[in-house]
């Protein structure tokens, strides 16, 4: 019975824990994705306005980057403490610490964005008699959602590492499995929730990847488009007009 | 809110402040923790930075760290740290876990400071006949300085929240009032916890900034120079 051996000598990597708990990893591996993607969904509904309230009021913009900057720096684990008293022992508490700790990239990068959205393009949007809302929808926000998937990227990456530490009210996706096989010195469990953490990560990484190319693929083209001209016609350029 | 005037509480008698598991004795294990990891972290991250950045060289390592620094959980490096043979020997797997932890911003910070150096103003100096130790000394090194205080600045915040989750692995500091409230189920416990945690972290955010500011090479140099 090599197989249950592993389980016995408590070996790191063990294909017999794998096997006999898989319903247990993969509950723990849903309520994580659950946990994260709710996390950086609201985040995103709830960065998306105080980005747009930081541009149209400038005096609110220092306010709104300020706090959330400041909320960046609380460890996670005090600002999951701090919720307790509002949210109890519950999923809500982990997802409403993360949506706080998402806020500072995702408010900065949308801003970012939406202020390197060029002015030419507002006016052209503007002179064929668009309204705001709709050149906020039409113009602004596709131009913007590099910048905005780019923040989402490095968001959920570090949301994905940060729900761990749920594992503090039993909310923690795999952090509940490393935290449990900690108590009972379980070392297959530990390495095998942490290794499925990082594939987490760089899966979710990967997914938003292609949903950006497949989103904008106007990044591309335009990528593709200037390289080749202009190493080919890099000498001509000298000529060209300021 | 119960639990918030339970935590006022909690936090003015002076009971929890004194003895082993009080707040002075917690705070003064996370001081340390913090300041002995940042210091190695910062003697081992910034001269590979700084010459890397120097000769121009390990971009793709320099940005690559960060990224991976952002997706391993600092829980699952701290409780494998403690499950292997180190665990045995106290506080190490803690000041490691604390040490990795510090590393990507110092590294991916110092780095790009030292490439975004304007290449016109280095060229100036390489024309002037600066070799390359003065180059780095007086010109890459004064100009990459507010970037590397910024990754000095991420490291230490990080170091702060990483020795508090070294609570959840069974080690000191104020992160353990947090964990033993929990066990308690004393929730006015864990709030004064956490936040003399976040008072903490925002206090050496401050503390970086202000020495940030005190030790910048070209304090008042602007000033002359327009």
């Amino acid at each position: 019975m090599s197989g249950q051996n592993c389980l016995v000598t408590n070996d790191w990597i063990c294909g017999e824990y794998v096997s006999s708990r898989s319903q247990e990893l993969i509950d723990a591996t849903v309520q994580h994705v659950g946990i994260t993607a709710a996390s950086v969904a609201i985040g995103v509904a709830v960065s998306l306005p105080l980005a747009l309230l930081a541009r149209r009021w400038r005096f609110l913009a220092g306010p709104i980057l300020g706090v959330t900057t400041v909320l960046y720096t609380v460890p996670s684990l005090a600002m999951f403490s701090l919720l307790l008293p509002f949210f109890g022992l519950s999923a809500a508490l982990v997802v409403t610490g993360l949506v706080l700790y998402s806020l500072t990239i995702l408010v900065r990068n949308i801003l970012a964005g939406l202020q390197a959205v060029p002015e030419e393009a507002r006016d052209a949007a503007r002179g064929m008699g668009y309204g705001p809302l709709r050149l906020l929808w039409e113009v602004e926000l596709p131009l913007a959602l590099p910048a905005l998937l780019a923040g989402v990227r490095i968001t959920t990456v570090s949301t994905v590492a940060l729900t761990t530490v749920g594992a503090i009210v039993d909310y923690g996706g795999l952090g509940s499995l490393i935290l449990d096989g900690l108590d009972t010195t379980f070392k297959a469990q530990v390495l095998t929730a942490s290794a499925l953490c990082v594939v987490l990560a760089v899966v979710a990484d990967l997914l938003l990847l292609a949903l950006q190319r497949w989103l904008t693929p106007w990044t591309r083209v335009r990528r593709i488009r200037t390289n080749r001209p202009a190493r080919a016609e890099r000498p001509a350029k000298v000529a060209e007009p300021a | 809110m119960n639990a918030i005037t339970g935590a006022y509480d909690w936090l003015t008698t002076s009971a929890n402040w004194q003895g082993e598991k009080g707040v002075w004795h917690r705070l003064a294990e996370h001081l340390y923790f913090s300041g002995v990891c940042l210091a190695v972290a910062c003697l081992i991250a910034l001269p590979i930075a700084l010459y890397l950045g120097h000769i121009g060289k390990g971009g793709a390592l320099a940005v690559n760290i960060s990224n991976i620094g952002r997706a391993v959980p600092t829980l699952a490096v701290l409780v494998l740290l403690t499950l292997t043979p180190l665990g045995e020997h106290g506080d190490v797997p803690t000041l490691i876990a604390l040490v990795l932890f510090a590393v990507p911003p110092l590294l991916t910070n110092a780095y790009i400071g030292m490439r975004e150096v304007d290449r016109a103003v280095i060229e100036a100096a390489r024309g002037m006949g600066m070799s390359g130790r003065q180059l780095f000394a007086r010109v890459e090194l004064p100009l990459a300085y507010p970037l590397i205080m910024t990754g000095v600045r991420s490291a230490g915040v990080q170091v702060v929240a990483t020795a508090t989750l070294a609570a959840m692995a069974g080690e000191g500091g104020l992160g353990r009032i947090i964990t033993a409230g929990f066990n308690l189920q004393n929730t006015p416990q864990v709030v004064a916890g956490a936040l003399l945690v976040a008072l903490l972290a925002l206090f050496v955010e401050v503390v970086l900034v202000v020495v940030g500011k005190v030790f910048d090479p070209m304090r008042g140099r602007t000033g002359v120079a327009q």
